[in-house]
């Protein structure tokens, strides 16, 4: 069987998942605990990462692109995830019809 | 101790709640992976061994937009690089437990599964494999199913932009960003890295924003640190 690139990707992309998964475990259970800056950086990734991704869809997509992130992250301090999401589609949705 | 059964279940029980919660996700990611490039052979695969959502959705974002095979595999570590926190401290409670249950156990610590492991653990109850696995299998197997049904119908959507299916992610991604917001130093990292990414999008170009964009952020946090007393359960 032949797989394509996408499949390779997604292979290497689980075995350094699964890495991370026993990481902790294997390596930092061996100090008595782990450097504060290490873990500080650790936590602060997800975080990181994803605020990294999000900001140009702010700043570049559209006067409509700008106004639902903007709604989502206000949404976002009351509602569970599933609400946001589903008004969030619902804003993008009715400002693009609006302004275009 | 209870029956290695009955912990089971009550491992199972305890993971429905939050299935159902993320659920929809599996099936936007299927949806979108198709979307995005791939098949549904390619999403039900990334959801049956990647299977961790915030980066397999990191994944298709990057797989649409022609990136180097090392950076997407690298982003996806970046993403789950928490999961390193989780394995050391989950490790101290399943010391009681066998090599190979330990790490199949691991494959499944997932944010959901952390944070139900963590409960238990407060509660003083030893953590037993078929928990773990009861837990476990109640996400994983509904997130492979979704994922493949999401996947089915995606491939029937023909024009994702009419149907705003184009800017499903950015908000997945910016509600994932607040959850996050009662973290140490969330404020200064959120803007640091958005800052620098807006910046690096324009200046350096795409995808580097996000690896440019996340060190700063990272970076940032190190140099402030947390206090002293603050739990790796702040999930």
């Amino acid at each position: 069987m032949e797989f394509s690139a996408a499949t390779w990707i997604i292979i290497a992309g689980a075995i350094a998942t699964y890495l991370t998964r026993i990481g902790g475990h294997v390596v930092l259970s061996r100090f008595d605990h782990i450097h504060p800056r290490v873990d500080a950086g650790l936590r602060a990734v997800p975080t990181a990462v994803l605020a990294a991704i999000v900001a140009p869809y702010a700043a570049y997509y559209g006067v409509a692109e700008t106004i639902t992130l903007v709604a989502v992250a206000l949404m976002a301090l009351r509602l569970p995830s599933l609400a946001i999401f589903c008004l969030g589609w619902l804003c993008i949705l009715g400002l693009r019809q609006m302004i275009g | 101790m209870q029956s290695a059964k009955s912990e089971f279940w009550t491992g199972a029980k305890a993971a429905v709640p939050i299935i159902l919660a993320a659920g929809p996700f599996a099936a936007l990611f299927g949806a979108l992976a198709i979307k995005n490039g791939l098949s549904v052979f390619e999403a039900g695969l990334m959801s049956t061994i990647l299977y961790a959502g915030s980066s397999q959705m990191v994944g298709i974002e990057l797989f649409s937009a022609d990136v180097a095979p090392w950076l997407i595999v690298f982003s996806i570590f970046a993403v789950n690089a928490r999961h390193i926190l989780y394995s050391a401290v989950v490790g101290q409670y399943i010391k009681h437990l066998s090599f190979t249950q330990r790490y199949v156990s691991f494959f499944f610590l997932i944010d959901p599964q952390f944070a139900l492991i963590e409960e238990r653990h407060d509660k003083g109850i030893q953590i037993s494999f078929a928990w773990l696995i009861g837990c476990g299998l109640t996400f994983w197997l509904p997130w492979i199913a979704l994922t493949i049904v999401g996947a089915l119908f995606g491939s029937l959507i023909e024009n994702p932009a009419e149907w705003g299916i184009d800017f499903l992610l950015p908000i997945y991604f910016l509600a994932l960003v607040m959850g996050f917001r009662k973290r140490s130093n969330w404020a200064a990292i959120v803007v640091a890295s958005g800052a620098v990414s807006i910046l690096a999008f324009h200046f350096v170009g795409s995808p580097w924003h996000i690896t440019i964009g996340a060190l700063a952020g990272i970076v940032l946090g190190a140099s402030i640190g947390i206090p002293k007393d603050a739990k790796v359960a702040s999930v």
